[in-house]
């Protein structure tokens, strides 16, 4: 089968089709640059500050759903069978200064701009609530803005708009032609020296890894988007994910959740969420609505990063992860996967196909902790998780695992060991094991914590673990609408 | 007074806000030819330049030229005063990020990665990074400055109580959305077009002009709105506007320059970050009778703003207490870092810091509620003298602290959380009530001057032009309203134009949140002079006395007979008479001598008060705002819906300076948090759901202000203190009596620390 070489998505209604798509271009310069629409604005480049957010829209079910992104570190390749939607779009044209989309009247009602240089990127967020089910409450709207920055307004009239925009019920709105998008077929844009493809199989996708040793895999773009905007790196063979169906699979057996690489945190968050309150805690808080709408979880693993916070969620939960080629496929323990610093466990020919994750027994127990400077969209100085299975009242096994700790996510062998055993009950005998949290750890200090905070922190969390499983109580300075 | 009428519903670009078609400058068509640059800087924060390798620079694909200091023909400065800012470097660095060539290549990203090819050699020194670097250096921008009244160390040694203690205040990235950019198109003659988003226009003129060595006349500066620019684009644009000036001068070509986000947070200024060193003495009460103190700021690498900032510093160390005796110095240390430069307060929140933090440990120390401290302490009849001699007459502390203290519920929810702190371990509680009294009027008593434009057509239409930039804050939105109000027609008959040194010249930097005071007044007084003409006529046709005139509802009406607007217009061209004017303003009544300490450096206070709660946790560091109650003075509102956005968006970007945004060099001198990844300012998810914020009900500025409205663009921002003082509270609560040794911002590695102090601290 010979691969299509252009890339068609729908835009104004119509169906866009394109076959001068640079591996490396993103989807706001494509809109500022080429298409020279410029209501799309950029504040930072590297998917921190929502001013690019536009949406993309998808047929789900025959429905269209539509997600906010960061245009700025997505790729204009990975827009083949959506729509993208931006600030333009909401105002019908009909009448000469338009009709105002009703994201768009409440925010100039309750003056909801002031410099005006981040409100198209609030409009774009507020255009996907109000297109999504339900009539959201706070938590909720902070949840869909935690990604736009705004520093003029400090929020309030924004929020208010929300409230008041997307209490109402959505009208539908008109995407145009998803059918004219051919969904199946493998795409390669290029040649094989510089190109852009995007395998619609796992035996394409293999074919194309092994083919090309040197291509940079590509799922959300949520880090690979940085190494273009802000390393100024040139990256002449992307092999983009997001189209392999195998990959973007959830299934559950009766003891093992299996999670696609290609998953986003966004497909995931309702079954991780029901897995564990703390873990849709703790999904909740990364990134923001638009960094969880294309980050995906196998990217988080497979970037390596010490400070990624799925890793050590999952290492806690003793998760395994397939790895594939073209020849087979392998399994291993996802502790195992990190060497070290930038090293991991997958030849060059690999790609991580899928990660199992364990269920909970009854007995099991999991608290997860993420320590940052502010709430949303930041980085964890530390981030801890704690499973802990419990057998009358007595820890029999303790799986603890820290990431932001070391220079790989990371399990507290030492820890765990001196815990099992332990009474829960047993506040002076855990706070003894605070002290082979040192043996286990010997974390650096950078600019978002030092080391001797992060220690601290890390013995704290251990004693909160305790503190609430034994005393069923909740510590935290965010209410239950943040927890679950 | 304003008419409701004349007033704008909204901010005038809303809609064009929300459509995403309000224009910035990299938003406007791009000219055929358009060449983009971008700038290098050398790794070394500090040393001689060795050599500078250009040439695979040169040889990169898209390059066309590459910019160094010998392409400067005439001045390479760009500082707003002292001569000591290079617009590109010249023999030596002075700190990290320091632009020492530019890239001009055909296109933005063909620039960006052209300049890493560039290879700069410093014999490089140990950098002075930090304050107690700079103090053992004891190197400076500027040399000190002194306020002094009184026998201060005795009144401190014999007061009932003393104290001796220091705070570090941190700086802050002013984190406009819109990143700084300018793009120039070169002009017949050796003129030159600069569009830049800069909060100083005239400036910007006279910075490129200096630099091409062409007459000011030849430059013109414009600019429409900014993204942004909270004093970041004060002194800080013109580099930018200046690099695109000579890459087009050098091309024949227009160049744009749009620093990349992370360059903008590495090569620009921030807020001044301090140390603060203090001593006081008071009584049983915890009225104080001296106070002395030290104000160590780091200035960066040369002068910029900082002789301003420092001065409002100390004018501000007071914040809104009588200081019996005083000793006030203020420090302007050097640094190998970016220099420091103008941000929303200019100097004031830091000394406010200050003066709230001694309080706070007043009441500490004696244990008595330090809202109770406060009050005591505030200027009063007899106590009305300030640290620099100006005697305050317009006070309303007192009233607006009481009435607040009752909307709030201040007594019953501090019982409450005392309550909430004896039931809890883990998480503990903290509220704080403080005051803000802002001095209004720049202090280089030149600046505060004003210059409008104002031309009415023949269909009755009104186009108004003045001085004063628009970054969000709403200043054209109510400078509109002004003129719409004196002519009696609607807001929508007014056209607001676009800021450019070709209407109005010799504009003052649009700060100090004097703008709608100075440029609602030139304003004004273009109006009245067109006005006073149309009056002329119109008298005459009606045949009575000018006084007996009204413009009101786009009608000109008197001795019982009327005329539209519009029609007097027309009729006042055929006339043959000029419908179109400048107006000028320049403040009255201020004065300052720096030498002597003495003059009315202000022309009036701006006053609010906040009352913030919040929730720590004592095991993370982790804090909450759980409420804040804010009730701010703006006088007979221009625009209250714009006025509150000013309020609530000055007091959420105080709270960030005090709790999230850090900023963190490393020990070469390198800023580690230059991106929104490290730097973090809050989110929606910060504020609190319950956030009430009231105008307080005034009767008017006691000064002669516009309509007798009150400036508000600054002042909100120390509003966020309480916030600070609450946080202290809650730390306080573990062990009543002992002083936290807090630091700001309070992030939760700081709050950890001040934490465990606590514990150490057997005192
Ligand atoms: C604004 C912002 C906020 C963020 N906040 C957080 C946060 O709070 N917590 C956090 O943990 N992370 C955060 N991140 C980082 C990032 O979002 C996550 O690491 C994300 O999970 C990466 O997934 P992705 O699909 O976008 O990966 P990509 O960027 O597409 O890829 C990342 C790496 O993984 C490789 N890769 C991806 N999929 C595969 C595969 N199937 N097989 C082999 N290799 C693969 C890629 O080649 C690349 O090396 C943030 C990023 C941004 C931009
Ligand atoms: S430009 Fe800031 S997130 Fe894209
Ligand atoms: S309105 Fe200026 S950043 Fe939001």
């Amino acid at each position: 089968m010979t691969a299509r070489t252009n890339i068609r998505f729908l835009r104004h209604g119509e169906m866009v089709e394109l076959s001068d798509v640079d591996p490396n271009e993103t989807v706001l310069d494509y809109l500022r640059l080429r298409e020279h629409s410029t209501g799309t604005k950029e504040g930072c480049c590297e998917g921190d500050c929502g001013a690019c957010t536009v949406a993309i829209g998808q047929m789900e079910n025959g429905e269209v759903k539509y997600q906010p992104v960061n245009s700025c570190i997505q790729l204009l390749g990975s827009l083949d069978g959506k729509e993208l939607v931006t600030v333009e779009d909401l105002t019908s044209p009909a009448s000469p200064n338009g009709t105002l989309h009703p994201v768009q009247s409440a925010l100039v009602k309750h003056h909801g701009s002031q410099c005006g240089f981040c409100t198209p990127g609030f409009a774009m967020s507020l255009f996907v609530l109000y297109h999504t089910d339900g009539v959201p409450d706070r938590s909720q709207i902070n949840n869909a803005l935690a990604g736009n920055l705004c520093r003029c307004t400090g929020y309030r009239p924004i929020v208010d708009a929300a409230f008041e925009a997307c209490s109402q019920k959505a009208e539908p709105r008109n995407s145009g032609p998803f059918s004219l998008l051919s969904l199946g077929d493998d795409i390669f844009i290029g040649d094989d020296n510089r190109f852009f493809a995007s395998p619609a199989s796992e035996n394409t996708l293999a074919r194309l890894r092994a083919a090309h040793l040197d291509a940079v895999l590509v799922a959300g773009a949520t880090d690979v988007g940085l190494w273009m905007t802000k390393q100024l790196r040139d990256l002449p063979k992307i092999i983009y994910l997001g189209r392999v169906g195998a990959l973007q699979q959830i299934e559950q057996t009766e003891n093992v959740l299996q999670i696609g690489a290609g998953v986003t945190y966004a497909a995931a968050f309702d079954v991780l969420g029901k897995f564990s309150s703390d873990i849709a805690a703790i999904l909740r808080r990364i990134g923001s609505t638009q960094v969880r709408a294309a980050g995906t979880i196998g990217g988080n693993i497979a970037n390596g990063s010490p400070i990624g916070d799925m890793p050590p969620v999952l290492i806690a939960l003793d998760a395994q992860i397939e790895l594939k080629n073209q020849t087979g496929s392998r399994s291993l323990n996802l502790a195992d996967f990190f060497i070290d610093y930038g090293k991991q466990d997958i030849q060059a020919d690999e790609y991580l196909a899928n990660i199992k994750i364990p269920l909970l027994a009854d007995n099991q127990h999991l608290r997860c902790y993420k320590i940052s400077k502010r709430f949303d969209q930041d980085i964890s100085s530390v981030m801890a998780a704690f499973r802990f299975t419990i057998n009358d009242g007595v820890v029999s096994d303790a799986r603890i695992a820290f990431g932001g700790m070391a220079a790989t996510p990371k399990r507290a062998v030492r820890t765990e060991s001196a815990i099992n055993g332990l009474k829960l009950d047993d506040a002076v005998g855990w706070q003894k094991t605070a002290d082979h949290l040192n043996e286990d750890f010997a974390p650096l200090s950078d600019m978002r914590a030092s080391a001797g905070y992060r220690m601290a922190t890390a013995i704290a969390l251990l004693k909160k673990s305790r503190i609430e499983l034994a005393e069923q109580s909740h510590t935290r300075i965010y209410g239950d609408a943040y927890v679950a | 007074m304003l008419r409701e009428k004349s007033r704008h519903k909204h901010h005038d670009s809303a809609v064009f806000h929300v459509q995403g078609s309000a224009t910035y400058v990299d938003d406007v068509t791009e000219p055929i030819g358009l060449v983009h640059v971008a700038p290098g800087y050398a790794s070394a924060s500090s040393g001689k330049i060795t050599s500078i390798d250009l040439d695979s620079v040169r040889r990169a694909e898209g390059v066309i030229t590459v910019l160094t200091a010998s392409d400067i023909k005439g001045v390479n400065d760009c500082s707003p005063a002292m001569g000591d800012d290079l617009i590109l470097a010249q023999d030596e660095v002075f700190f990290h990020g320091q632009v020492v060539f530019a890239v001009v290549a055909s296109s933005r990203t063909a620039a960006r990665k052209a300049v890493k090819l560039g290879s700069i050699e410093i014999e490089s020194l140990a950098p002075s990074v930090t304050i107690a670097q700079a103090r053992q250096s004891d190197e400076t921008v500027l040399p000190p400055y002194q306020f002094r009244r009184g026998e201060v160390e005795e009144q401190i040694a014999t007061a009932q109580h003393n104290i001796k203690n220091k705070i570090d205040i941190g700086g802050q990235e002013h984190f406009y959305l819109e990143g700084q950019v300018a793009m120039a198109t070169p002009q017949e003659g050796g003129g030159m077009h600069v569009l830049s988003s800069t909060q100083h226009p005239s400036e910007v003129q006279h910075c490129v002009a200096r630099m091409l060595d062409v007459d000011e006349a030849n430059v013109v500066c414009e600019v429409r709105r900014m993204g942004g620019a909270f004093g970041g684009k004060e002194s800080q644009a013109a580099q930018w506007a200046a690099l695109a000036a000579l890459a087009a001068r050098k091309t024949g070509k227009p160049a744009k320059m749009r620093l990349d986000r992370d360059d903008d947070m590495i090569m620009t200024g921030k807020r001044h970050d301090f140390q603060v060193e203090y001593e006081a003495g008071f009584n049983d009460k915890g009225i104080l009778s001296a106070i002395k103190s030290d104000l160590y700021a780091r200035c960066g690498c040369s002068a910029d703003l900082s002789l301003g900032v420092n001065d409002r510093a100390m004018f501000h160390a007071d914040n809104a207490y009588y200081y019996p005796s005083l000793e006030i110095t203020s420090h302007r240390l050097k640094t190998n870092t970016v220099s420091n430069t103008a941000f929303r307060g200019f100097g004031g929140p830091q000394g406010m810091v200050f003066a709230e933090r001694m309080m706070d440990e007043i009441a500490c120390r004696l244990k008595l509620d330090p809202l109770d401290v406060r009050k005591r302490n505030l200027y009063a009849k007899g106590r009305d003298v300030t640290p620099y001699n100006m005697q305050i007459t317009d006070n309303i502390s007192l009233a607006m602290i009481r009435s607040l203290e009752k909307s709030s519920n201040y007594r019953t929810r501090r019982k409450v959380i005392k309550k909430f702190n004896r039931e809890n371990t883990i998480l503990k509680k903290g509220i704080a009530l403080t005051p803000v009294k802002f001095g209004i009027s720049f202090t280089l008593i030149h600046l505060n001057q004003a210059g409008a434009l104002v031309h009415v057509y023949t269909d009755g239409s009104v186009q108004v032009n003045h001085g004063g930039t628009e970054m969000g804050q709403g200043l054209y939105t109510k400078v509109a309203s002004v003129v719409a109000n004196e002519f009696g027609i609607p807001a929508a008959k007014v056209k607001i134009t676009a800021t450019t040194t070709e209407k109005v010249p010799n504009a003052a930097p649009t700060a100090a949140s004097a703008g709608s005071d100075l440029n609602g007044m030139a304003a004004q007084n273009a109006c009245i002079i067109i006005k006073k003409r149309l009056a002329t006529l119109a008298a005459q046709k009606f045949d009575c006395k000018v006084t007996e005139l009204e413009f009101a509802d786009g009608v000109v009406t008197g001795a019982g007979r009327s005329i539209a607007f519009a029609e007097l217009a027309k009729q006042a061209f055929l006339e043959r008479i000029s419908l179109s004017s400048t107006g000028f303003y320049a403040t009255p009544k201020i004065s300052w001598d720096r030498e002597n300490v003495a003059g009315t450096p202000f022309f009036y206070f701006s006053y609010g008060a906040s009352c913030s709660e919040v929730t720590i946790d004592t095991m993370t560091g982790e804090m909450r705002v759980d409420q804040v109650d804010i009730v701010h003075d703006v006088g007979k509102s221009l625009n209250p819906a714009i006025d509150i956005g000013q309020i609530e968006g000055g007091f959420v970007q105080g709270m960030g300076w005090l709790t999230t945004e850090e900023l963190v060099y490393n020990e070469q001198g390198r800023l580690t948090t230059h991106a929104p990844s490290t730097y973090k300012i809050p989110t929606a998810t910060d504020i609190p759901e319950k956030f009430n914020v009231e105008l307080w009900p005034s009767k008017g500025n006691k000064a002669a202000t516009i309509y007798r409205s009150k400036a508000v663009g600054e002042p909100p921002v120390m509003l966020a203190l309480s916030v600070f003082s609450a946080i202290f509270d809650a730390i306080a609560s573990l062990k009543p009596g002992s002083v936290p040794k807090l630091n700001a911002p309070a992030t939760p590695e700081e709050i950890m620390r001040a934490v465990n102090a606590m514990d150490a601290d057997n005192e």
